[in-house]
């Protein structure tokens, strides 16, 4: 059956996160981005909600299951109130869920309840390499099997919190095949860039850059375990997490100027009652809706394991990075000259708008 | 509640069933039709007057009874267990067959808009009389007829005027009616077609504005009403488009479909536009069959040219073509999500008049970006009329035209998200 309608768990969530987007990320956002520092109280309060401890078992000392569908709502609701937050709220998640999608039993035991239980505490994954033409899929950080473990060497790119995480999955080349694996704090060889990576937008995440030098990781230790795990539905994960979060700024740039254009007068009348203003917002509406709609049904699929799904989030996650940058694109157009300077979220969104074209790996859902 | 991407049985059945129809009545003819404007698909209207009537109908219309079960199961139609999907249903139906030829769907028997007018705004007696014959012995047609030399998008200002003859009390109508889909073979008496009918918009009193707008049925063979012109077009040429004059034109006072009374209140223009809410989703779900007809045909040639499409790889990797189909795909398959999402409304008895106007848009663009590229990447093949390539492309364009052109369901959209009326922004 086709139905759009979110189930009332989700619309629950949905109001929660919402509210909290609303009432706590967006009035931080700014300051945020200029001083390049989020509030530790508000990522905190927002790691509360329990978006990602709502999608682990009780086994594991969460207190839900796992579904893609839920996690693409939550994630549209938190990127709404501010992309950066969104991000810091999320990225403990870019730990648990591969190991809950594809981690061994052991793993699971000994992970997942120390990162959900309590506060929220830094546990992040490196996938992103510092290339024009990077490739989740071919990575330049290579794996190699040394005796039982495996040696792993290479250059990360764009790591969340990496600096202070407890541990982190990095992705590495392992025989053609990209292999996560779990590096944990100090190992031997694992160096982060003192400095954080300085973006055109993003600012208030922290994101650093990482050396891997001959780093030693055991065999148990391998994302998976002995037989590693399929990187597909880790990959379609991380996408819908891009797509959804791409939406959120979306959304928030398009009623931002929607209200705006409400407002603002230009000879004589709105300059919402003017068509080229007018048709820019039909038209920025109405694309959020059709990439809404794909990431929805590529984040189905992907609960519902048919064949189709991981196709299906990259052309989701593709799609999304265009709507994004067209719409945060107008958003400052149907503000003008206001809308370039900086008081106005506007010009914040476009710049996070364009990230979404190179930034998958930021967030998994 | 939930969110859900499973097509129901009825849906697949549906599916499976209008692609070998697509295929062997409409695909194989479509470029003779095309070379011989004005003439007649007969094999195609009789087979699909029989089946539609070996289904149960004699149209394609939403069925109330269908649900996701299937067929037949008696209240199941959205009070039982299952919520109704005759919508959803009919825009698989039409989006199938437009995939095989769209302008030949245009020519399936059965009420086409003109049905959907009647439907929309008629009462149940009215509906009993008007829509019964469509499950007759012989195929019929029934069109719309809104537009006017003077009057496109601007619908309220049509000059064609009704007035009640208070002695006989019948409506005499007076105008010209332009670009009727199927209106020839709603009017002109074939013998091979059964008793079809026009629904004619027409203003009660031109004082009034839309608030006098009103529309009314006009069977075939009443006196003073003839077909005066069929137009020659760019593509959907096996549609007939034909120009209608009405010159007193007498139809009894029960043809008025909605209050023969003008009130201060614009309701009746309303019904004539909530029709557009039930019908847009659906000329947008037959632009995407022709839309995907030229993605599948240009990722076949591309194929046996050895040229396969790389997902999942980064946008720099990818070759300029991958990239335009991938692109094609994306819009192709959000575009499907948005009409479905529209007709899951009307389903569901929830007012869509964004989503359905956003859906026209979004197609009005998809179907037209899709079939220009898909001409354009397979270059001198795609535009030979050896292929059918060029074809879609000549039909695809008209999805951005009728039912709303582009910028008109941009207006509708922009009111819905602004929250203004007609004239805070027209
Ligand atoms: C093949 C075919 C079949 C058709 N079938 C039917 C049918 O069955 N029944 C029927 O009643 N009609 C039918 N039509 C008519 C169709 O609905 C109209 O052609 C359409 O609504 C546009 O009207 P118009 O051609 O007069 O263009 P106009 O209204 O003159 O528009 C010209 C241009 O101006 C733009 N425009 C107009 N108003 C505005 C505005 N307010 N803001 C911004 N832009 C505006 C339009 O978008 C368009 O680009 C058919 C037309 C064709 C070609």
């Amino acid at each position: 059956m086709y139905s759009f309608e979110p189930n009332e768990e989700q619309q629950m969530l949905m109001e929660a996160v919402g509210k909290y987007a609303i009432a706590d990320l967006r009035p931080v956002a700014h300051e945020a981005e200029e001083s390049r520092e989020l509030p530790q109280k508000v990522v905190a309060k927002g790691w509360e909600l329990g978006v990602l401890q709502a999608s682990i078992p009780e086994a594991y000392g969460g207190f839900g299951e796992h579904s893609a569908v839920t996690g693409v709502l939550a994630a549209e609701e938190l990127a709404f109130g501010d992309l950066a937050g969104a991000f810091a709220i999320m990225t403990p998640a870019l730990f648990a869920t591969p190991i809950l999608l594809a981690g061994s039993e052991e793993q699971k035991k000994e992970y997942l309840p120390k990162i959900i239980e309590g506060q929220w505490r830094p546990y992040t994954a490196a996938l992103i390499e510092y290339a024009f033409d990077f490739d989740p899929n071919d990575l330049r950080t290579i794996a190699r099997k040394v005796g039982d473990g495996y040696v792993l060497n290479g250059e990360k790119a764009y790591v969340p919190f990496a600096k202070d995480a407890e541990a982190m999955i990095v992705y590495a080349n392992l025989d053609g095949k990209t292999q996560g694996f779990i590096v944990l704090k100090n190992a031997e060889g694992l160096t982060i860039n003192s400095e954080r990576e300085m973006l055109m937008g993003l600012n208030a995440l922290p994101l650093y850059r990482v050396k891997l030098d001959n780093v030693k990781v055991s065999a148990s230790n391998r994302l998976g375990g002995a037989s590693g795990h399929d990187f597909e539905r880790i990959l379609a994960s991380m996408r819908l997490a891009s797509a959804a979060t791409a939406l959120g700024v979306a959304r928030a740039a398009f009623e931002y100027s929607r209200d705006y254009a409400k407002e603002r007068e230009a000879f004589g009348v709105k300059i919402a009652q003017k068509q080229a203003v007018a048709f820019m917002l039909a038209e920025m509406c109405t694309e959020i809706e059709a990439s809404r709609l794909l990431a929805w049904e590529a984040a189905w699929k992907l609960d519902q394991n048919k064949e189709d799904a991981c196709t299906e989030a990259y052309l989701a996650s593709t799609g999304a990075a265009d709507m994004v940058m067209m719409v945060t694109d107008r958003a400052v157009q149907i503000l003008g000259g206001h809308g370039y300077i900086r008081e106005h979220p506007v010009e914040m969104w476009m710049r996070n708008g364009r990230g979404f074209a190179m930034l998958t790996g930021l967030a998994i859902v | 509640m939930s969110i859900e991407f499973e097509s129901p049985k009825p849906i697949v059945q549906a599916q499976y069933v209008l692609k070998t129809v697509a295929e062997e009545m409409m695909r194989s003819k479509s470029r003779y039709f095309d070379e011989h404007e004005h003439e007649i698909p007969w094999d195609y209207i009789e087979f699909m007057h029989t089946a539609m009537k070996a289904m149960g109908g004699g149209s394609l219309a939403p069925k109330e009874s269908a649900s996701p079960e299937g067929r037949g199961d008696k209240g199941e139609g959205g009070n039982g267990k299952h919520p109704p999907i005759g919508y959803q249903l009919l825009a698989t139906q039409i989006e199938t067959l437009a995939w095989g030829d769209v302008g030949m769907y245009l020519v399936t028997p059965g009420g086409g808009l003109g049905a959907a007018a009647v439907q929309a705004a008629a009462s149940s007696e009215q509906k009993a009389k008007f829509l019964a014959r469509f499950g007759g012995e012989k195929p019929t047609f029934a069109a719309m007829c809104m537009t006017e030399a003077g009057a496109g998008s601007d619908t309220a200002s049509i000059r064609t005027r009704a007035v009640l003859d208070e002695k006989t009390k019948e409506w005499v109508i007076n105008g010209e009616k332009i670009f009727v889909t199927a209106g020839d073979k709603s009017i002109t008496e074939y013998e091979k077609l059964g008793k079809g009918f026009i629904v004619v918009w027409a203003s009660i009193d031109p004082s009034a504005g839309r608030a006098g707008m009103r529309a009314f049925v006009v069977e075939a063979g009443t006196p003073g009403v003839k077909v005066t012109k069929l137009e020659h077009k760019m593509g959907i040429r096996v549609s007939d488009t034909a120009a209608i004059s009405l010159v007193d034109v007498r139809v009894p006072f029960d043809h008025i479909l909605g209050s023969p009374t003008v009130e201060k209140t614009t309701t009746g223009f309303k019904g004539a536009m909530a029709t557009f809410d039930a019908t847009r989703p659906l000329v947008a779900a037959s632009g995407l069959g022709v839309a995907r007809a030229a993605l599948e045909f240009l990722k076949e040639k591309l194929k046996e040219n050895g040229i396969g499409i790389r997902y999942g790889l980064p946008r720099q990797k990818l070759t300029n073509i991958e990239r335009e189909v991938i692109d094609m795909e994306i819009m192709l398959k959000s575009a499907w999500l948005m009409v479905m999402k529209a007709v899951w409304m009307a389903d569901n008895k929830k007012p869509n008049a964004l989503e359905s106007s956003m859906s026209k848009v979004k197609a009005g663009d998809v179907t037209t970006k899709i079939t220009q590229k898909a001409v354009e990447i397979l270059g001198p093949l795609g535009y030979s009329r050896e292929f059918l390539a060029e074809k879609w492309m000549r039909d695809a364009k008209i999805t951005d035209i009728y039912e709303g052109t582009g910028q008109i369901n941009r207006l509708v959209v922009a009111r819905q998200i602004l929250g203004y009326s007609g004239s805070e922004l027209r």
